[in-house]
């Protein structure tokens, strides 16, 4: 444990201290902050944070990976990897650490947006429940295009192939229904149970929508299913697991 | 400290060390020297539990380096061929994180800090970005991470590879007085480098041990012969040695075990042997000599390379310093 925070203290510094947290962080507020304007300032809009979380959901299929494509890339990358493969570490205890620093940075961006959620107490009427629960389903959905970014980041030394990989990844599952929508039965409801929860429709100015299969899709509307954070759960371990691997293979090649 | 016992690594199909095995004693500076890609760093890799060997038993302070890996790491300090290093991150910083992940506790860190930063002369520049440092400076750096856990055992990777002539001075002086506290393996291509700093010398080359010696003796070795191949009809295989024998200049003359029975049988009545000469003796003209004059038949007489001389062409004998 101790090892974990040693690691986890030092990315967030790490994090605060190069341009990379701010830069993601004032992405992140620009582009919430539109879907949030555009979708309460209708004359009859509904005082809630769907626009905000549609908009979140959908720009971190590219934000997460941005953040976390450093992480171990880079260690490959200067050499300093044999330092920690060489240090009384467990490959987990790497894992973890670096997982919780880019985890840390992306709940301080949260926390930073919630200023929306302020807005709408003061000037309006928002329903509490679907807020609450649309702020949990964003950290789970959070959680786990993280966990994605850091093993595409552990793939290779080159930080942009960290990011197209794990970008990509992101998005197979987020357009995953397309291809599920051409097919039928067995196939196409095991492929929409793995729909991340994004979706284009998101550039839909009156709906501003969330994948309607999705597993995104309880929580915009205020339901907290126990499938949905298993979903994001598994996804957040098995890619956490495979991160591990990755790590434990690089001894032996 | 350090037993390597029957030890092989390869790469998928490619073998970067053959079956080596040798043993560096508690306060044993041994030298491991050999031409770039002849298998020291991997070696090292293996001893600090970077990667697992593919065959055969390493242990470091009694620890093997697989089955207890982690106790191996606690006890050893590794300095690799490329420093690594956080640029963003101060001197100060960096150490302390190196220490933080070694498992010192804060008390042992701000304890032992200063005094590493002090040995590795570093004062002026411990709140200096590691990236702004000269290469020096920033193997410095790496030596101090290296110690600062008070590691039983030092490993170094080529430690003065490509920072300037005077820089070099200091950082051997370094790693010398460092070897008077551990028990330390150092890598090196630099023959000079490491007679001035190892009192043994481990000689490797394409993944195999050849030779395993005092700097002293390892040159005297060098000097020591020059080794004919000749092929003889008509004679009897003792008449010949000792006639070879006889030649004031020769040190030995033996059969050629190299050459197998079928290999004899083709080559029908010519007999393969082995001769030892003093350098510069013009031997391969004496023994010539000396077979017409017996009516003996000549077939071959090749000047063989000496493995360890053929292995020091390619090391660098010589530095130059510009002092």
């Amino acid at each position: 444990m101790r090892f974990i925070s040693v690691i986890a203290i030092k990315e967030i510094r790490t994090y605060f201290a190069s341009p990379m947290a701010y830069v993601v962080s004032a992405a992140f507020l620009a582009i919430t902050g539109f879907f949030f304007v555009a979708s309460v300032s209708d004359a009859f809009a509904v005082a809630s944070i769907r626009g905000y979380l549609a908009g979140a959901i959908f720009f971190m299929i590219f934000m997460s990976p941005a953040l976390t494509m450093r992480l171990i890339a880079e260690e490959q990358k200067l050499g300093t990897l044999e330092l920690l493969l060489t240090s009384p570490l467990r490959e987990f205890e790497i894992v973890i650490g670096k997982y919780l620093a880019a985890l840390v940075t992306t709940l301080v961006m949260i926390g930073l947006s919630l200023y929306f959620v302020v807005v709408l107490f003061v000037y309006g009427d928002p329903d509490v429940g679907p807020l609450l629960s649309g702020l949990l389903g964003l950290v789970m959905y959070a959680s786990a295009t993280l966990a994605v970014g850091l093993f595409a980041s552990s793939l290779s030394s080159n930080q942009i192939v960290g990011l197209v990989v794990g970008s990509g990844i992101l998005t197979a599952l987020t357009i995953i229904d397309f291809v599920s929508a051409r097919l039928s039965g067995i196939a196409s409801e095991v492929l929409d149970a793995f729909q991340l929860g994004a979706s284009f429709s998101v550039f839909d100015l009156d709906s501003f929508g969330v994948a309607e299969g999705g597993h995104f899709a309880d929580f915009a509307r205020g339901i907290i299913s126990l499938a949905d954070i298993a979903y994001y759960s598994s996804i957040t371990a098995v890619f956490l697991l495979l991160t591990v691997l990755v790590l434990e293979a690089r001894r032996w090649r | 400290m350090i037993k390597i016992e029957h030890m092989s690594k390869s790469y998928g199909p490619y073998p970067a060390v053959i079956d080596i095995s040798f043993e560096v004693l508690k306060g044993e500076i041994v030298g491991f020297l050999g031409p770039n890609g002849a298998g020291k760093t991997t070696t090292m890799r293996v001893v600090t539990g970077f990667t697992p060997p593919t065959d055969g038993d390493v242990t470091v302070n009694g620890y093997n380096v697989v089955s207890h890996s982690l106790d191996v790491r606690r006890h050893i300090g590794y300095l690799p061929e490329t420093v690594p290093l956080y640029l963003d991150m101060t001197v100060t910083d960096y150490l302390r994180y190196m220490g933080e992940i070694r498992g010192m506790n804060s008390s042992w860190v701000k304890d032992r800090l200063p005094k590493v930063i002090d040995m590795v002369r570093l004062g002026e520049y411990k709140d200096t970005l590691v990236g702004r440092l000269s290469k020096g400076y920033r193997q410095r750096t790496g030596i101090a991470q290296a110690i600062l856990h008070e590691p039983d055992v030092l490993v170094m990777d080529e430690p003065t590879i490509g920072i300037d002539p005077i820089q070099v001075v200091e950082t051997r002086e370094l790693i010398s007085n460092l070897g008077e506290e551990h028990t330390m393996l150092l890598s090196s291509h630099i023959l000079p480098e490491v007679s001035a700093i190892c009192k043994r010398v481990l000689v490797i080359n394409d993944g195999r041990i050849v030779a395993d010696d005092k700097p002293g003796d390892l040159s005297e070795k060098l000097q020591h012969a020059e080794r004919i191949e000749v092929s003889v009809r008509g004679a009897e295989a003792p008449a010949f040695i000792n006639a070879m024998r006889d030649i004031g200049d020769v040190i030995d003359a033996r059969s050629d075990q190299r050459v197998s029975s079928t290999q004899r049988a083709e080559r029908e009545e010519y007999l393969p042997f082995i001769v030892d000469a003093r350098p510069n003796a013009q031997a391969a003209e004496i023994i010539a000599k000396t077979v017409i004059e017996n009516g003996w038949g000549l077939s071959n007489l090749t000047p063989l390379p000496m493995t360890l001389e053929e292995i020091f062409l390619k090391l660098t004998t010589e530095e130059n310093l510009g002092e």
